[in-house]
C-alpha cells in the first residue's frame, strides 16, 4: 500500500488503482454459513413452536400413540450416513479424483433420497389413519417442523443432481468446488438440525 | 484464481480445510453412539422418570450438534478470519432466547390462565 503512493509519473495508467473490487476469496463461504445461521432461526421457531404446542392433541391422538421410533431409528441412520458419505466425497475432491468423488455424492444423494422417501411414506400412513396436520396443534406444529427440514433435505437432493451434472461436465473447476463447499455445509447442517428433531420432536414427544 | 491474491486474504485458503479421513471417522463414531444411547434410553425404558430421561436426550443431543459443528462443518475460531464464529455465537444466544423464553412465556401463560372445562374444548375442536 505504502510502496504505491510513490508512484511518480501519473501518466501511466496507475496500476494500483482497483477498478473492480475482487470479492474476497472466502466471501460466499462466509455468506453462505450466515445463510446457515438464518436458517438456524427458521427452525429455532419452529422448535419452539413444537415444544409449545406439542402436548395439544385436542383429544387426537399423542406424540406416543403415533410416531413411529423403529422408523425413526431408520432415519436418523440414513441421514448419518449420508452426511458421512458426503465427507469422503469431499476428501475425494480435495484429491482431485473426480469419478471417485462423484460415487460417494451419488451414495450420499441415495441415503438422502431413502431419507425423504421414507419420511414420506411415514407422513403419509399418519395421514391415512386420521393424523394430519389439520388434526390437532400438536401435529400442525410436527408437520410443519419435520415437513420444513424435508423440504430442506429435497432441496439439498436437486442441488445435488444439478451440481453432479456440472462437475460431470465442466469438471474440477474453482467454481464447482465453490459450489460444493456450500452445498456440504447445507448437507451436514440439515444432519445437525436432525439430531435436534429426533431429540426434541420425537424421543422427548413421546415421554411428555 | 483470477486475481492477485489480495494481502488480507493470503492465508485464508490455509484454513479451508476438508477435513480428514479421521476426522469424518471420528464424527460417524460420536454421532452414532449418541445417537444410540438416547434410542436405548427411551425405546428400553431405563429409566421411570420421565424427566430424567428426557433431559438425557437433550443434553445428549446437545453434545451431539457440538459434534457435528467440529468434526462434519469444521467450525473453528480460525476460519473465514473469525466471522463464522462470531455468527455461530450470535445465533446460539439468538436460539436460546426464541426457544428459553417462548417455553417460559407459553408455559406461565397457561399455568395462570383459566381453566378451560373440558366440554369447552371438545366443543371448540369439533
Amino acid at each position: 500500500m505504502n510502496s504505491t503512493a510513490v508512484d511518480t509519473a501519473g501518466s501511466a495508467p496507475s496500476t494500483f488503482l482497483c477498478h473492480e473490487e475482487p470479492p474476497a476469496h472466502n466471501g460466499t463461504l462466509l455468506g453462505f454459513w450466515i445463510y446457515l445461521m438464518s436458517d438456524c432461526f427458521i427452525f429455532a421457531s419452529l422448535f419452539a413452536c413444537y415444544a409449545v404446542l406439542g402436548t395439544n392433541d385436542a383429544g387426537g391422538p399423542s406424540a406416543a400413540q403415533i410416531l413411529d421410533l423403529p422408523g425413526l431409528a431408520v432415519n436418523t441412520a440414513l441421514l448419518l450416513l449420508s452426511s458421512v458419505t458426503f465427507g469422503f466425497a469431499m476428501l475425494e475432491m480435495a484429491r482431485q479424483r473426480k469419478r471417485a468423488m462423484l460415487a460417494w455424492l451419488a451414495v450420499a444423494g441415495l441415503l438422502a433420497a431413502g431419507f425423504v422417501g421414507l419420511e414420506l411414506h411415514e407422513f403419509h400412513d399418519m395421514i391415512e389413519a386420521g393424523a394430519g396436520p389439520d388434526r390437532s396443534a400438536f401435529l400442525s406444529s410436527f408437520f410443519t417442523l419435520v415437513g420444513t427440514h424435508g423440504l430442506h433435505v429435497s432441496v439439498g437432493i436437486l442441488w445435488l443432481i444439478v451440481l453432479m451434472v456440472q462437475l460431470g461436465k465442466f469438471g474440477l473447476t474453482e467454481a464447482n468446488i465453490r459450489r460444493l463447499q456450500c452445498l456440504s455445509m447445507f448437507w451436514h447442517f440439515l444432519d445437525l438440525v436432525w439430531v435436534g428433531v429426533f431429540s426434541f420432536v420425537y424421543l422427548a414427544g413421546v415421554l411428555r | 484464481m483470477s486475481h492477485p491474491s489480495s494481502p488480507g486474504h493470503a492465508d485464508d485458503t490455509l484454513h479451508v480445510h476438508q477435513g480428514s479421513l479421521r476426522g469424518y471417522l471420528t464424527g460417524f463414531v460420536l454421532a452414532a453412539i449418541l445417537t444410540i444411547i438416547p434410542f436405548w434410553l427411551v425405546m428400553g425404558h431405563v429409566f421411570d422418570s420421565h424427566w430424567l430421561t428426557i433431559t438425557l436426550v437433550l443434553l445428549l443431543a446437545i453434545v451431539q450438534i457440538f459434534v457435528h459443528i467440529v468434526y462434519f462443518l469444521h467450525l473453528d475460531t480460525h476460519s473465514e478470519g473469525g466471522w463464522n464464529m462470531m455468527a455461530f455465537i450470535f445465533t446460539i444466544v439468538l436460539v436460546v432466547i426464541v426457544l428459553g423464553a417462548s417455553i417460559w412465556v407459553m408455559y406461565n401463560e397457561n399455568a395462570n390462565m383459566m381453566p378451560m372445562s373440558p366440554q369447552y374444548q371438545r366443543s371448540g375442536d369439533s
